[in-house]
């Protein structure tokens, strides 16, 4: 063995070690969180822990349950202004824009994904909390006095204001995906389509997006695991107090990724509460392995088959 | 009538409007930051440490919290790419193309990428408490290395992929071994791209703040030591926010304004640098 081939071998081996640490990563941020959160899970049944909504650290009560619901309500609104907006932009982009309107739109894209989740914070904090305080609230509550919008809270923290910001941070990521799966339904079926006397948007609403549904699918479920996980943002703006679980778009919410950022600094201090924090980190570490499992495994099995 | 044309033009409609919600939301994003942000930066802020009372209104800038996100950005992203630089050769040059370890190598970045920065944030901390270690920049690197790790990884593979097969078969012909043609070739072909994902990973190195709170706490001095707490720009932006005072907000604008005109300035650079090495570029 020479040396040249000594070192191309050694190179493989830390490369294979390398590899295999990535692959475990996952696993590991798994493994860690969950002995930490051990302690809560000896001493109480998880389901007491996700179903009860008394959160009282000092007295060892603690439900997940009002940040569960939370999280929910943040992370729907966000998905019900998102999807819409961004499908149509990748449509839009894909089959209709020419070539000069893209080379706008795609910087555009990857800026609103560079963005730093603090400067959306800023920026929610300076521009939504206003909207939905002087203009959203009182106009709908008032007018439409029933289910989703009636609420005592006019500061404007609230679930709709929290949505809002984490619809636009999650446009990125569903454009590019979305956008992506359009492109690689081949152009023979447009083209055969289009030859039957179809218009183009028959053709987009009848063959392409009927192609391209499970990835459009997969850039939802993606999308949605961003906006369950986004936490900087959220805190600045969602209004995180402790009554109950929000009941309206204008109730203040509490998502669970807000509530592990906001007790970093006592969670030492009371028994079992840094357990119970972390088991909130590991649900949500569980919950998006699932959605980007599913996801990405959705458009894995696109790109193999679909086509 | 034709209802066909009607409806087309009506969704046409719809489409132009979402474009323009999506374009128009960047640019609210930064008119708003930009507007509140510059009238409250001052010089000050700029080059001066946070003295007393400072988040009670008192004198002093941000210069702990810029350097701090900066040395922080490059410690993690040099960490990462040390990590990410081997790993993407093996994927690219090692495995043959149907391997499926490197499927699943790339499937797992994948799905890294889309674990929320605050897991990161709480693994990281679950860390130092088993090595016993304080909350630090070594404790922030690591954890923000580990964080840009799948980003940086997954876009220089994009990279290595675009590279053609010819290229390593003449390298291999000539009797270069796997390692000599990554170092020689291979990585000297790709270094425009290569930086570009770089720059990307240090943008949002810096940028990020839920997986620095547990691991790199908060401190007013300069960074001076591995083993001491850090500032970072987002926390320091979060914190003077959380103030009740309103000039202390206003400061937390401008901290705002500087933070977005670096990930601004990092992210124009990564669009423009890639053309600028091309000087052992094979065509």
């Amino acid at each position: 063995m020479t040396v040249r081939t000594f070192k191309d071998a050694c190179a493989h081996k830390i490369m294979l070690c390398l590899s295999g640490f990535v692959m475990s990563l996952a696993f590991l941020m798994a493994l860690g969180l969950y002995l930490r959160a051990r302690p809560i899970l000896a001493t109480k049944p998880l389901r007491e822990l996700l179903l009860s909504a008394v959160w009282n650290p000092g007295q060892g009560q603690f439900g997940l349950a009002n940040f569960i619901i939370s999280t929910v309500w943040v992370t729907g609104i966000a998905i019900i202004i998102a999807v819409p907006l961004s499908v149509l932009t990748a449509i839009y982009l894909s089959e209709y824009a020419s070539s000069k309107v893209r080379d706008i739109t795609r910087p555009v894209i990857d800026l609103l994904a560079g963005i730093s989740p603090v400067v959306y914070g800023v920026w929610g904090l300076l521009a939504i909390v206003p909207l939905v305080r002087d203009y959203l609230m009182p106009v709908l509550s008032e007018h439409l006095p029933f289910f989703p919008f009636v609420s005592d809270n006019y500061t404007g923290f609230s679930t709709l204001t929290a949505g809002i910001v984490l619809a636009v941070m999650t446009f990125p990521i569903i454009i590019s995906v979305t956008e992506e799966v359009i492109s690689r339904v081949p152009f023979e079926l447009r083209e055969a389509s289009l030859a039957l006397g179809a218009t183009k948007w028959q053709t987009i609403k009848l063959t392409v997006l009927k192609k391209a549904q499970a990835g459009i699918v997969a850039a939802v479920i993606l999308g949605l695991s961003r906006a369950f996980g986004e936490t900087m943002a959220v805190l600045m703006v969602a209004g995180c107090t402790l009554h109950g679980f929000p009941q309206s778009l204008f109730d203040p919410a509490y998502p669970l990724p807000a509530l592990i950022a906001n007790t970093y600094g006592e969670m030492m201090s009371v028994p079992l509460y840094d357990a119970a924090v972390l088991l909130a980190a590991f649900m949500l570490l569980l919950v998006t392995i699932v959605c980007n499992v599913v996801g990405w495994g959705i458009l894995v099995r696109f790109e193999h088959t679909g086509v | 009538m034709d209802w066909r044309r009607v409806e087309e033009n009506i969704f046409k409609c719809l489409m132009l409007t979402s474009v323009c919600c999506v374009v128009g939301s960047l640019l609210f994003i930064l008119g708003t930051v930009f507007v509140k942000g510059f009238h409250a930066l001052t010089l000050d802020m700029l080059i001066k440490t946070p003295q007393g009372g400072y988040y009670l209104g008192k004198g002093g800038g941000i210069l702990n919290a810029i350097t701090g996100s900066i040395v922080l950005g490059i410690g993690a992203t040099l960490l990462a790419l040390l990590l990410s630089l081997p790993l993407v050769v093996y994927l690219n040059l090692y495995l043959r193309k149907n391997s499926r370890r490197a499927f699943a190598v790339r499937f797992l970045l994948d799905v890294l990428w889309g674990i929320p920065s605050i897991v990161y944030g709480a693994f990281g901390f679950t860390v130092m408490v088993f090595f016993k270690l304080q909350a630090s920049l070594l404790a922030a690197i690591i954890t923000v290395a580990l964080l840009i790790l799948p980003i940086m990884a997954r876009s220089m593979d994009e990279v290595l992929k675009m590279i053609p097969f010819e290229l390593k078969e003449a390298s291999f012909a000539m009797g270069a071994t796997k390692f000599e043609t990554a170092v020689h070739v291979i990585l000297r072909q790709a270094i425009g791209g290569l930086v570009t994902a770089i720059l990307i990973a240090f943008g949002r190195g810096i940028g990020d703040a839920a997986s620095v709170l547990f691991t790199a706490s908060f401190t007013d001095s300069l960074p001076y030591s591995l083993f001491k707490p850090v500032a970072t720009l987002p926390l320091a932006i979060f914190f003077q926010l959380g103030t009740p005072f309103p000039e202390v907000q206003e400061r937390g604008y401008a901290a705002a304004l500087v933070l977005a005109i670096l990930i601004l300035g990092v992210s124009i650079a990564a669009r423009f640098i890639s053309g600028k090495f091309t000087r052992h570029v094979i065509r």
